[in-house]
């Protein structure tokens, strides 16, 4: 099945966008039931690795992290890394949102402005040619 | 220290690592059959080209630096500090990887370092 460009990059990019911030936000309520870093002997380290592979939700978020992976590779495959790259930061405000609406955490409001300036950003770099560079193999 | 140190780790190695796919990904070629054969076949011919390895390798010393932050972090200020990547990435991308970077992607890239400076200066 061929897909016109324009149509599977914002397939990618929307895939890239849900499952990196899940992923993230699956991780940090994953890493705070484990604990934080306390010490840094070969012991407390190796401890606090047993803890976090045990962890379910940890799992769940690196399952989230897998398909955010292959999406990426997807998309590099035709598209350029420096228009991927900020193409996807609209997902800072997908884990602001899920930081603050799932996880309780608190978020200023000159944070929140910070997020919005960094989409802005994204939409002016999005608004560049996505590939402006010959790949060595035209399709696979 | 320990924080920083984290924080350069999931920038320097995640952005160098994610150079390293885009390159080997440039090298299989675009991916046009989005079956799952087709994509088994894509990923196939990647993990025949070295910078594939050599930047998952990068990526992962990023990915559990990220744990570690996020283990102290809260996720809402760990994930927009690391946009700093968008600047290394951007270079990197004219400079290892050949693309034409404009004066229109500089200026959105500009607009993502304020975003972070505001989302630093936020947390403090």
């Amino acid at each position: 099945m061929s897909t016109p460009r324009p149509f599977k990059t914002y397939v990618f990019i929307l895939l890239m966008v849900i499952f990196g911030p899940v992923g993230n936000t699956l991780l940090s309520k994953g890493m705070k039931s484990v604990g934080a870093i306390t010490g840094r002997s070969p012991e407390q380290v190796l401890a606090l690795g047993e803890k976090t592979l045990s962890s379910g939700t940890i799992w769940l978020g690196i399952a989230f992290m897998i398909g955010f992976f292959m999406a990426y590779m997807l998309v590099l495959s035709w598209a350029d890394y420096s228009w991927v790259l900020p193409a996807s930061a609209i997902s800072y405000g997908t884990v602001a949102l899920l930081g603050h609406f799932w996880l309780q955490e608190p978020v200023a409001p000159i944070r929140w402005a910070g997020i919005l300036i960094i989409c802005v950003g994204v939409f002016v770099v999005g608004r560049t040619p996505d590939r402006t560079t010959q790949h060595q193999k035209d399709t696979v | 220290m320990l924080e920083f140190i984290l924080f350069l780790l999931i920038m320097v190695s995640g952005t160098a690592g994610e150079l390293c796919v885009a390159r080997a990904m440039k090298r299989v070629g675009e991916v046009t059959r989005f079956t799952p054969g087709g994509i088994a076949r894509a990923f196939g011919q990647a993990v025949r080209v070295g910078w594939l390895w050599l930047g998952v390798l990068l990526m992962a010393v990023g990915f559990f630096s990220l744990l570690g932050v996020l283990s102290f972090e809260n996720v809402s200020f760990v994930v927009p500090v690391t946009a700093f990547s968008y600047v290394l990435g951007t270079l990197g991308g004219k400079l290892f990887l050949g693309e034409k970077v404009t004066a229109q992607r500089w200026a959105g890239v500009m607009l993502v370092i304020v975003g972070v400076a505001l989302v630093i200066i936020g947390k403090h």
